[in-house]
């Protein structure tokens, strides 16, 4: 992959951009409910045009994650994934689209953030999102990454305060992860009216683009999002539609006909 | 007053997600200012003498150090109210938490000792109190899970995982993230994200501070050793801080061997872990090389836990503390034991740090022994009998 992972990002956000839209970036469980799943999920979101792809690894302890994506991650565990797996999925589709893996602290850090940093260039990865990395807690993981030309994602929330935000936002490489809610991943009925004004500050405070997610499950809440981000990420509801799913085939068409819907609605 | 501990050398900090990392600015800076006020200080003090019933007694227990060779002080914490050093903490937090104008109070809990022990502060102070408790956990401890209820609590099971208390400390960092704003979270062993191991080592180390006046004036001198058993840790760190600068004492952890060290079954954090990230802090832990977090096991539902607090992981390292671990089959007999030497039916958790005494804490003869009772073993009356018939049975 000769073009840094942070560019590749950033050309995501502005093709989608150019359109008039905002991006969007599905989210999936790496192998949940087992690889081949997993395999034929990743490519219906790059058939079915996604913007951007956060690729989850699974984790023991999850907690950033509701029920939903929790219970995948056992499963996923319990069916032997490994980060190289989730990786392997990654590299099938990272020169069609820009792949963030998802991944736990502790996975992290038992790599060490060089071991960690090389494996995911090595997969093609833009970027990785660590949910319970605080940039200040352990600098040396952002250090790896940037070095590579990979994108550590930042996080701001609504409980984040003014300066912090602004400080996240002023940092952020790649895109700032704004979760809309306070709370875990799940799909929710009602997304916090002070969800724009949160954005809103993001953007006044940062070049990199904004891009929502955490409680977004419906098309109709995709374009709602979209009118005031620069990128909406859908989780669970995928998750969901994967666990709802037989075989592989019939996953990857819940996941493209939600896709479908929610690329029209942007 | 120096600033509240965020790393113990490499361990401790902030691995959280951002959610709570306001939250914890806020109790950081709450527990600062608390610590260091005259009034909160005084109102705290008069619930752990009239509620609580501290200064706990240092006894001499005669025929238990007959039996080992040495003289042996046992730290009465399964004296206070509710029967364990939990309420030490759980009080504190509580009057924090009032104190903070949080109306809501959650806490997980797995011996059921911490989650009783908040149930009771939070009806001493009129406050909403929601345990989380892993259904393992409830069915081997059930006379705490119906008194949290009487107490007026409500018990959340909890049944993802082995149900234990590694899955109830994440039950209630998630409905944390979700409640921030009205709520605190109290949690009940000195892990977690900073400020809690530091917050809850100066909740506990009343246990400390009591044992080495009462050692100096019973005793005439300090202890040769002090022992407690570990868990997440926070009766061990609250018997060890006074004695940190005493050189000549030494200090020994008793952790769970479970069914030993080479059985996989186990809770030894400190001797069989590595370093990695359990419930929002880096510490010791029990994980496999991809850093997934393995379950832990013990028959003592309060070391059931693949984690333990970052300052003893750096007192590991220093080697200021040494640590042990300790059998299922030994604890359980050092309860018989200690029941039948003193009239004294400790906790199981409490049963290790005896058992440890027993076996090879033995050596050297003589010398003074200092070691933290940390809890009373009413809750494990069921759980140990059924043990011992078993051993019986299994010669
Ligand atoms: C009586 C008793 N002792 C010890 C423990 C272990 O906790 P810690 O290591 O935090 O003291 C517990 C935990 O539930 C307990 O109930």
């Amino acid at each position: 992959m000769a073009e840094p992972g942070v560019e590749r990002i950033a050309a995501a956000f502005a093709a989608a951009r150019s359109q008039g839209r905002a991006a969007l970036m599905p989210y999936l469980m790496g192998g949940f409910p087992d690889m081949a799943t997993s395999a034929a999920v990743i490519d219906a979101y790059a058939d079915a045009g996604a913007d951007l792809i956060e690729l989850g690894a699974p984790y023991s302890d999850p907690l950033a994650d509701g029920p939903v994506i929790q219970a995948a991650a056992t499963r996923a565990l319990a069916a032997g994934t490994r980060l190289e797996g989730v990786l392997e999925l990654c590299e099938r589709v990272a020169s069609r689209v820009p792949v963030l893996p998802m991944v736990y602290a502790n996975v992290v850090l038992t790599l060490g953030a060089e071991r960690f940093a090389a494996m995911l260039a090595g997969a093609g990865a833009a970027g990785a999102i660590i949910p319970d990395l605080p940039r200040e807690e352990d600098p040396s993981v952002a250090g790896a990454l940037l070095e590579r030309g990979l994108a550590p994602i930042g996080f701001v929330t609504p409980t984040t305060s003014p300066g912090r935000l602004a400080a996240v936002a002023a940092a952020a490489v790649g895109f700032t992860y704004v979760v809309s809610l306070a709370g875990v991943t799940g799909e929710r009925d009602e997304l916090p009216p002070e969800l724009a004004g949160i954005v809103a500050a993001v953007r006044a405070a940062s070049e990199a683009p904004a891009a929502v997610g955490f409680g977004i499950g419906t098309p109709e809440q995709a374009a709602r999002v979209g009118a005031v981000a620069d990128g909406v990420i859908v989780g669970s509801r995928l998750v969901r539609a994967v666990a709802d799913a037989g075989d592989p085939e019939a996953a990857a068409d819940a996941v493209a006909a939600f896709l479908a819907d929610a690329r029209a609605g942007l | 007053m120096s600033a509240v501990d965020a790393r113990f050398g490499p361990y401790g900090g902030r691995y959280v997600p951002e959610v709570l990392i306001a939250a914890l600015d806020e109790l950081t800076a709450a527990w600062e200012q608390a610590r260091s006020d005259p009034v909160f200080e005084a109102e705290l003090a008069s619930l752990l003498r009239d509620f609580v019933g501290r200064p706990t007694p240092l006894y001499r227990a005669d025929r238990l150090s007959e039996r080992v060779g040495r003289e042996v002080w046992l730290k009465r914490e399964d004296l206070a109210h509710t029967g364990a050093h939990k309420i030490n903490n759980a009080v504190g937090q509580t009057l924090l938490a009032r104190r903070m104008g949080k109306r809501r109070i959650i806490a997980e809990t797995g011996a059921g000792q911490h989650g009783v022990a908040t149930a009771t502060a939070c009806a001493l102070l009129g406050l909403e109190c929601v345990v989380y408790m892993g259904t393992e956990d409830m069915r081997r401890q059930r006379p705490n899970v119906e008194r949290m209820g009487l107490l007026g609590a409500t018990v959340e099971p909890v049944e993802a995982g082995a149900r234990t208390l590694k899955e109830a400390v994440s039950a209630a960092i998630r409905d944390w993230v979700a409640s921030v704003a009205d709520t605190h979270y109290v949690i009940g062993s000195a892990v977690g994200p900073a400020p809690y191991p530091a917050l809850v080592r100066d909740l506990q180390r009343v246990i400390g501070d009591e044992a080495r006046e009462q050692a100096l004036a019973a005793a005439g001198r300090l202890p040769d050793r002090v022992i407690a058993c570990v868990g997440g840790g926070s009766n061990a760190i609250g018997s060890f801080a006074p004695f940190v600068g005493d050189a000549g004492v030494e200090l020994i952890g008793v952790e769970a061997a479970g069914e030993g060290l080479g059985s996989g079954r186990h809770g030894a954090s400190l001797l069989a872990g590595r370093t990695g990230v359990l419930h929002g802090a880096l510490s010791s832990v029990l994980a496999d090389e991809d850093g997934q977090i393995l379950e832990a096991h013990s028959i003592s539902a309060g070391l059931d836990y693949p984690g333990v607090g970052p300052e003893h992981a750096m007192l590991r390292d220093s080697g200021r503390a040494r640590y042990v671990a300790v059998g299922d089959r030994e604890a359980l007999l050092a309860l018989r034991e200690l029941s039948r030497l003193e009239g004294i039916v400790p906790a199981l958790e409490s049963a290790h740090a005896v058992a440890w005494l027993l076996g090879g804490g033995r050596e050297p003869a003589g010398g003074i022994d200092l070691l933290t009772l940390s809890g009373r073993g009413d809750k494990d009356l069921e759980e140990a009998l059924a043990g011992l018939r078993r051993l019986e049975r299994d010669g």
